[in-house]
C-alpha cells in the first residue's frame, strides 16, 4: 500500500479511538436522558470530578487544603500516604453515589415536573457549582493519573503496518496509543454491561419502565425517586471511566470539563435515547473531525483553493451535527418526536 | 403606602396601558434616568467606568438580547459570545474600513450585521427545538470564534492577532480609545443603552412580541392560531442578535478597546450572559438590568471581601465565586424562576398594600 493511504487509515484509526472517547462521556448523557429526561450537561464535570477526586485520594491529598490554609493560616498539603488505585477508584465510586444522592435530594426532588430546558440550566448551574467546589476541594492545577493502565507507543500495530508498506518506501509505522485501545476496550465492556443491566436485572427493568413513562412506573410501585438515584449513580461511574481515561491521556485539568461539549454533538448525531447510537455517533465525530482536518490540511486541499485552514476540530463536529438535525432532528437512532396539541 | 394609587386615575387604554401605570413607579423611573444622565457624568472616575458602570451598561445590553430570545421566545441559545464577537469585528472593521463613519453609526451597524449572522444560524430552529437547538448554537458560537482567530481578514492581519480600537468622536468628543473620558464614553454607552431598553420593551409589548410569547409558550398551537413561525423565530433571533451585536461592539470598541477573540468572546461568555437572565429573571426587561448588575458586581464584591478584606488568594475567591454562582442558579430555578425581577415584582405588590397584609 502507498504511504498516502496508510497515512489516510492511520488517521482514521486514531479518529475512531478518540471517537470512543468521546462516546465514553455521552453515554452518561444518554443513560440520565433516558431514564429521566434530563439532559444532564454536568455529565463533564462529573468526569473532572471523579478524575480529581481519585488523583486526590490517591496521592492522599488535604480535601480544602487551600481553603484551610487562607483561613487558619496552616500549610497543609498532604497527608503523606498513597492509596492503592484500586482502593481510590472505589471510594471514589462511593463519593460520586454520594454526589448521585445529593443532587436528587438537593435539585431534582425540587424540579420535578418542570420544563425540560429549566432542567437543562439547572443541571448548567450544578456544573458550574460542582466545578468550583472540585477546584476548592482539590486544587485546580493540573494532576498527573495513574492508575496502570498501558500507555503510549503500541509496537504491534507500528510493525504490522510497517508490513503493509513498501520495504523501500521509508515507512515508519503508524502511532496508536495503547490508551487509546485499552479505553476502546473499556467502553465495548461498559455497553455491553449496561445493556445485560438494563435487559435482564430487575433493576434495569424498573429503570426501563421509568424512561417509558414516569406516571406509570409510578403508579405500579417503582420508587421514581430510587430510580434516579441509581441512574445518577451509575452516570457517576461512566463519568469516573471516562475521568479515568481522559485523567490518563491529558491529566487532570480544568479543560476536562469541556470535553462534556464534545459529547454533545455525539448525542445529536446519535440522538439522545439510544446507547448504541452514543458509541456510533462518537465514531462518526470522531473519525469525521480528523478526517476532516487530515483533509484540509492536505497538499490536494491545498492545490484546489490556493490556501490551507487548521484547528477545525474546534467546530467540525457541531456543524456536522446541526447540518445533519435539520434533515433528521431526532439524530440515527433517536426516538422519532411527535407533538400533539 | 408607599405606593400610592389612590387618586391615580387612568382617563385612557394608553394611559392604563403603559409601561408604569403607578405614578409613583413612573416618577421614579424617571428620577433613576436623571441620575443616570445628569447626576453621574459628572461624579464619575475611572475606577467606577472601568469595574462597575460599563460592564453593567454593556452586558446588560447583551442580556435583553439573550432575554429576548431565551425569554421571550424561549429558544435557548449557547452563542451569545460568538454573536459579541460578530459585533465587534464588525465594528473593528467598519471602524478601519469607513475612518470617517460616525462611531453611533459603527455600532448601529455591527448590530445590523450580526442580526443577519443570527437569523442565519436561526434558521435551523424551525426544525429543532429545546436543547438540541442550544447544542446547535454552540456550532454558532465555536465556528465565528474560529473564523475570527484563523482568517486574518478580520483582525486585519495585525501580529498579535487582537483587534484593536481607533480613537473615534462624537461631536469633536472621544467616547473610543484609550485617551476618552470616561464620562464621554459613559454616556455615549448610556444614550444607546436607554435607547435599546426603551425599543426592547416596546417590541416586547407589542404585536412581535406577543407572537414571541405565543412561540414560547407552545409553538405548535401559536402555529394554529396563525402566528407564522418562521417569520417569528427568525426576528427574534435578527432582533436578539442585534442587540447581541451592539453589546459586543460596545463592549469591545467603547469599554475594552483592545480584544482576543478567544479569551473576550469564549463559550464562558455565552453563560455568564444565560446566567444574568436566569438570575434577573427570563422574560424581563428589568430582570436583564438586575441580572447584568449582580453578575458584575458579585465578582467585584467577592474580590474586595475576600481578597481585599480577608486576604485570601485570588484563585480561591474565583473558586468560591463559581460555587456560589452555580450554586444561586439551581437555587433560583428552584424557588423563584422567574429571577431578580419577580422578587422585585412580590416586593412592590407586598409595599402597595403595606402596613396591611391584604
Amino acid at each position: 500500500m502507498s504511504i498516502e493511504t496508510l497515512n489516510l487509515i492511520e488517521v482514521l484509526i486514531n479518529g475512531l479511538m478518540s471517537g470512543v472517547m468521546y462516546a465514553l462521556v455521552a453515554l452518561g448523557f444518554v443513560l440520565i436522558f433516558k431514564s429521566s429526561g434530563i439532559f444532564n450537561y454536568a455529565q463533564g464535570v462529573m468526569a473532572l470530578f471523579a478524575a480529581m477526586t481519585l488523583v486526590g485520594l490517591q496521592t492522599g491529598q488535604v480535601p480544602f487544603a487551600h481553603l484551610l490554609n487562607a483561613v487558619t493560616g496552616m500549610h497543609v498539603t498532604h497527608f503523606g500516604w498513597n492509596m492503592p488505585s484500586g482502593l481510590a477508584i472505589l471510594l471514589t465510586l462511593v463519593v460520586m453515589v454520594g454526589l448521585a444522592f445529593l443532587v436528587e435530594r438537593l435539585v431534582l426532588k425540587h424540579l420535578v415536573n418542570q420544563e425540560p430546558i429549566i432542567l437543562f440550566m439547572a443541571t448548567i448551574g450544578l456544573a458550574f457549582f460542582l466545578e468550583g467546589f472540585g477546584d476548592l476541594m482539590w486544587t485546580a492545577e493540573i494532576k498527573q493519573l495513574d492508575v496502570g493502565l498501558p500507555g503510549g507507543l503500541s509496537e504491534w500495530f507500528e510493525g504490522a503496518s510497517m508490513a503493509l508498506a513498501d520495504p523501500e518506501a521509508g515507512y515508519w509505522g503508524m502511532y496508536v496509543d495503547k490508551l487509546d485501545v485499552t479505553a476502546a476496550v473499556v467502553a465495548a465492556l461498559l455497553v455491553i454491561s449496561l445493556t445485560l443491566f438494563s435487559q435482564y436485572t430487575r433493576a434495569g427493568r424498573a429503570l426501563r419502565a421509568v424512561a417509558d413513562d414516569h406516571q406509570a412506573a409510578l403508579s405500579v410501585g417503582i420508587s421514581l425517586r430510587f430510580i434516579w438515584v441509581m441512574v445518577w449513580s451509575i452516570a457517576g461511574l461512566v463519568a469516573l471511566v471516562a475521568g479515568i481515561m481522559w485523567g490518563s491521556k491529558t491529566g487532570v485539568q480544568t479543560s476536562l470539563s469541556l470535553i462534556a461539549l464534545k459529547a454533545l454533538p455525539v448525542l445529536m448525531l446519535g440522538g439522545f435515547t439510544s446507547i448504541p447510537g452514543a458509541i456510533v455517533g462518537g465514531l462518526i465525530i470522531g473519525a469525521g473531525e480528523k478526517l476532516f482536518e487530515y483533509f484540509v490540511t492536505s497538499d490536494a486541499f491545498h492545490g484546489v483553493t490556493g490556501f490551507n485552514i487548521d484547528a477545525t476540530e474546534n467546530w467540525f463536529a457541531y456543524v456536522l451535527a446541526l447540518l445533519f438535525l435539520v434533515f433528521r432532528p431526532q439524530g440515527l437512532f433517536g426516538d422519532r418526536i411527535i407533538e400533539r396539541v | 403606602m408607599f405606593y400610592r394609587e389612590a387618586g391615580d386615575f387612568k382617563t385612557s387604554y394608553s394611559d392604563d396601558g403603559q409601561t408604569f401605570p403607578i405614578a409613583f413607579d413612573r416618577w421614579r423611573y424617571y428620577a433613576v434616568l436623571a441620575v443616570a444622565f445628569l447626576v453621574i457624568p459628572f461624579v464619575i472616575n475611572d475606577y467606577w467606568e472601568k469595574s462597575i458602570i460599563m460592564p453593567f451598561l454593556v452586558w446588560s445590553t447583551v442580556a435583553i438580547g439573550l432575554n429576548i430570545l431565551t425569554g421571550y421566545c424561549g429558544q435557548l441559545s449557547l452563542g451569545t459570545g460568538g454573536f459579541m464577537a460578530v459585533g465587534a469585528y464588525a465594528s473593528y472593521k467598519l471602524m478601519t474600513a469607513f475612518p470617517e463613519l460616525n462611531i453611533f453609526f459603527v455600532v448601529l451597524l455591527s448590530g445590523a450585521i450580526t442580526a443577519a449572522v443570527g437569523a442565519l444560524f436561526g434558521l435551523p430552529s424551525l426544525r429543532i427545538k429545546g436543547f438540541y437547538l442550544a447544542v446547535a448554537t454552540l456550532a454558532a458560537q465555536f465556528f465565528l470564534v474560529w473564523l475570527f482567530n484563523k482568517v486574518p481578514w478580520f483582525y486585519n492581519s495585525s501580529a498579535s492577532g487582537q483587534i484593536t480600537a481607533p480613537e473615534r468622536s462624537v461631536f469633536g468628543i472621544l467616547v473610543t480609545g484609550p485617551n476618552a473620558a470616561p464620562w464621554a464614553s459613559y454616556l455615549f454607552t448610556l444614550v444607546l443603552v436607554t435607547a435599546l431598553a426603551w425599543v426592547a420593551r416596546n417590541l416586547t409589548r407589542g404585536k412581535v412580541g406577543r407572537s414571541w410569547m405565543a412561540i414560547r409558550d407552545m409553538d405548535i398551537a401559536a402555529e394554529i392560531i396563525g402566528v407564522n413561525p418562521l417569520a417569528t423565530k427568525l426576528s427574534a433571533f435578527a432582533v436578539s442578535s442585534f442587540f447581541i451585536g451592539v453589546g459586543g461592539a460596545l463592549f469591545f470598541s467603547v469599554y475594552l478597546g483592545a480584544a482576543e477573540v478567544g479569551e473576550a468572546f469564549g463559550i464562558d461568555k455565552s453563560f455568564l450572559v444565560l446566567f444574568m437572565i436566569i438570575i434577573g429573571g427570563l422574560g424581563s426587561i428589568f430582570g436583564s438590568f438586575a441580572g447584568a448588575a449582580f453578575m458584575v458586581l458579585l465578582p467585584v464584591l467577592l474580590k474586595n471581601v475576600l481578597v481585599g478584606g480577608l486576604g485570601w488568594p485570588t484563585d480561591l475567591a474565583a473558586h468560591i465565586q463559581m460555587v456560589i454562582v452555580g450554586g444561586l442558579i439551581v437555587l433560583f430555578l428552584i424557588l423563584e424562576p422567574h429571577g431578580l425581577a419577580q422578587l422585585w415584582r412580590v416586593a412592590k405588590e407586598k409595599l402597595r398594600l403595606w402596613p396591611f397584609p391584604h
